[in-house]
């Protein structure tokens, strides 16, 4: 099935894969772009069901212009075969150097994919280059009553109304911290939702202290103020510097109550203030997706996926791009993308990639990492959040394991890492695999976070596992 | 504004689907998740040891607290599924396999 040309399979059809997959089909390389969902877009242009047939969709989004061009260039690539687009595909694994790619000398990988939603048949493409463009979920650290319907990720009240066209109740406080809270709190407010409060942990006083590297980026700065601005005409309060100390209900949430901090990020006694919702979108960060890298044995940092300058991994042949290799938000995705397709052309043809087709890409990647690092210092959850977690604030929602035996791993039976932790309580071995409950052990045990070692990155029926081998390539 | 108007939606018709065997409508395109939020409903699973009420949490299929049963498939990411017209949802409970009509026991301990 060779026509002489490279093949890359692109994993992750978000900003950082669509750039890489135009910047790689450009130069003359055969894309498979391949994705979970049933449009391209990943989590930032996530758009209405095409059932759901919406004339305006950008009305849900900013950059939409930025879409459009993604979207021309994607259409037309798919048109030209150039780039092919699985849709509804699981990835749940990339096996690395197997024999003969299509070019017969590069290494050649495997991709291994679930089809659609009951993901029971498992298909397989081959490349001769992989880009991981995965990007992260959302981190969400525990507090009482955090396990109530009713109380949904930020990220994920943002992935029901951009894709469901649906909100969740009524009344709704957005709670944590980060730049993601913003767009989550306007477009709940927008889409008819009552937002009683924006609740953000950082202290403005952080802000101040990083003033200089944050104004670097006038353009973020002024997409900030927009939303501000939004928020301030959908008269949604704003309270910084607090933080949600618990969620109330019985079968479902009906308050929240929330607090101030203090200078060193304790909740300040007195200053609890009770808050009647339905919906408590609630957020505290992302974390990248590194499942498929771990399997691949690619060099981590920190949490994510350690890239070179090319966006190349230390294992040959396969790159990463976007959320995967550290969060930044989705300009810095495309510029990502755009380089690691840049490379991929020139590598895969046996040559350097030259700097100078894609000078701008770099500089807007310095620049966009330089100010999401600024970001990060600011936006940090409340120093002293574990003081929230009761002993009988469920930890591991899958596993349904409290913080009390957590504890009493840590401090009597001396477990001081996530992997002791889980094999003396559970906690981490559900159905999520510990993506939801790991911040959290990781904060209750005082340890570094470490990526977590997954070797699938999706449940795979024993079937599947069973045949793997003797798939016939797709 | 609603979230449909707001987006210029202009779905086709909407379909019947049953929840526990009671009609609701779903309109074409949502899943599973998104149709019952739809109907205002948050919750359609209970826990396996605490038996406490669970639905969407991360909304894009990472945290699984969204488990129901369609068409007597248990276990199903709700926020993942699309609906067809037809299709039987039923909350579940526990591991959902003493649940579902026609579903084999696991025996599990409950
Ligand atoms: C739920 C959620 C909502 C968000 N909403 C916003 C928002 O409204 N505004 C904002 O500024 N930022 C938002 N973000 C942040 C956003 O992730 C980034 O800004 C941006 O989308 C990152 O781009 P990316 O290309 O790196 O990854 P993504 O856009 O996350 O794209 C990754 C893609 O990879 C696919 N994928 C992952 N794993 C697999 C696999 N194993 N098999 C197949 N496909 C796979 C996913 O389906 C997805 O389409 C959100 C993040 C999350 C998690
Ligand atoms: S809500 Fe998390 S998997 Fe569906």
């Amino acid at each position: 099935m060779t026509d002489g040309r490279h093949h890359l399979a692109v994993i992750g059809a978000g900003p950082a894969g669509l750039a890489a997959s135009l910047a790689a089909a450009a130069r003359g390389i055969r894309v498979t772009l391949i994705d979970a969902g049933v449009t391209a877009g990943g989590q930032f242009y996530r758009r209405p069901a095409p059932g759901l047939r919406a004339r305006r969709p950008g009305a849900l989004h900013h950059r939409w212009r930025t879409w459009e061009r993604l979207e021309e260039g994607l259409a037309r690539h798919l048109e030209a075969g150039t780039v092919e687009h699985l849709t509804d595909h699981h990835v749940w694994l990339v096996e690395g150097a197997v024999a003969g790619g299509d070019s017969g000398t590069a290494p050649a990988f495997a991709v291994h994919a679930l089809l659609g939603p009951l993901q029971e048949r498992s298909v397989v493409v081959r490349a001769d280059a992989v880009l991981l463009a995965t990007g992260g979920y959302e981190k969400v650290l525990p507090f009482p009553g955090w396990t109530l319907p009713g109380v949904v990720t930020a990220g994920g009240a943002q992935a029901m109304l951009k894709g469901g066209l649906v909100v969740p109740g009524r009344t709704a406080v957005v709670a944590g911290t980060g730049p993601l809270l913003l767009p989550v709190a306007t477009g709940l407010a927008a889409a008819g939702a009552d937002v009683a409060a924006l609740v953000e942990s950082a202290d403005p006083r952080a802000f101040a202290r990083r003033a200089a590297a944050l104004a670097a980026q006038p353009g973020k700065i002024a997409e900030g103020a927009g939303y501000a601005a939004r928020l301030l005409c959908h008269r949604v309060p704003f309270l910084s510097h607090h933080t949600v100390v618990e969620a109330h209900g019985d079968e479902r949430l009906d308050a929240v109550t929330v607090a101030a901090l203090d200078a060193d990020g304790r909740v300040r006694a007195g200053t609890e203030r009770r808050i009647p919702c339905d919906t408590l979108a609630v957020g505290h960060g992302m974390i990248p997706h590194t499942d498929l890298a771990g399997a691949l044995g690619c060099r981590t940092d920190g949490l994510r996926v350690d890239v070179d300058d090319e966006q190349r991994t230390d294992v040959p042949g396969v790159w990463a791009a976007g959320e995967t290799t550290g969060v930044g938000g989705s300009a810095l995705a495309l510029a990502e993308g755009h380089i690691a397709g840049w490379s991929i052309a020139a590598r895969l043809s046996g040559t350097a990639p030259d700097p100078r087709a894609t000078t701008r890409a770099i500089r807007s990647r310095t620049r966009l990492r330089a100010f999401s690092g600024a970001l990060d210092t600011v936006y940090a959850p409340p120093a002293h959040w574990t003081d929230q977690v009761t002993d009988d604030t469920v930890v591991c929602r899958c596993e349904e394991v409290t913080a009390g035996p957590i504890r009493e791993a840590v401090a009597d039976l001396g477990a001081g890492d996530v992997r002791t932790v889980k094999l003396l309580t559970r906690a981490g071995m559900g159905w999520c695999q510990g993506r939801m409950c790991e911040p959290a052990v990781v904060g209750l045990a005082g340890c570094e976070p470490t990526p977590a070692r997954r070797l699938l990155a999706r449940p795979v029926p024993l079937g599947v596992l069973a045949r793997a081998g003797e798939e016939p390539d797709d | 504004m609603n979230p449909l108007e707001l987006a210029g939606a202009e779905p086709g018709p909407a379909f019947t689907v049953t929840l526990d065997g009671r009609e609701i409508e779903a309109l074409p395109g949502r899943t599973v998740a998104a149709a019952l939020w739809a109907e205002g409903v948050t919750s359609w699973r209970t826990t396996r040891d605490s038996g406490r009420p669970r639905g969407v949490f991360c909304g894009i299929g990472v945290c699984f607290d969204c488990l129901v049963t369609v068409n007597d498939r248990p276990n199903q990411r709700a926020c993942l599924v699309p609906l067809e017209p037809g299709d039987a949802i039923r909350t579940q409970d526990g591991t959902g396999h003493d649940t579902g009509r026609g579903q084999e026991g696991t025996g599990h301990d409950d």
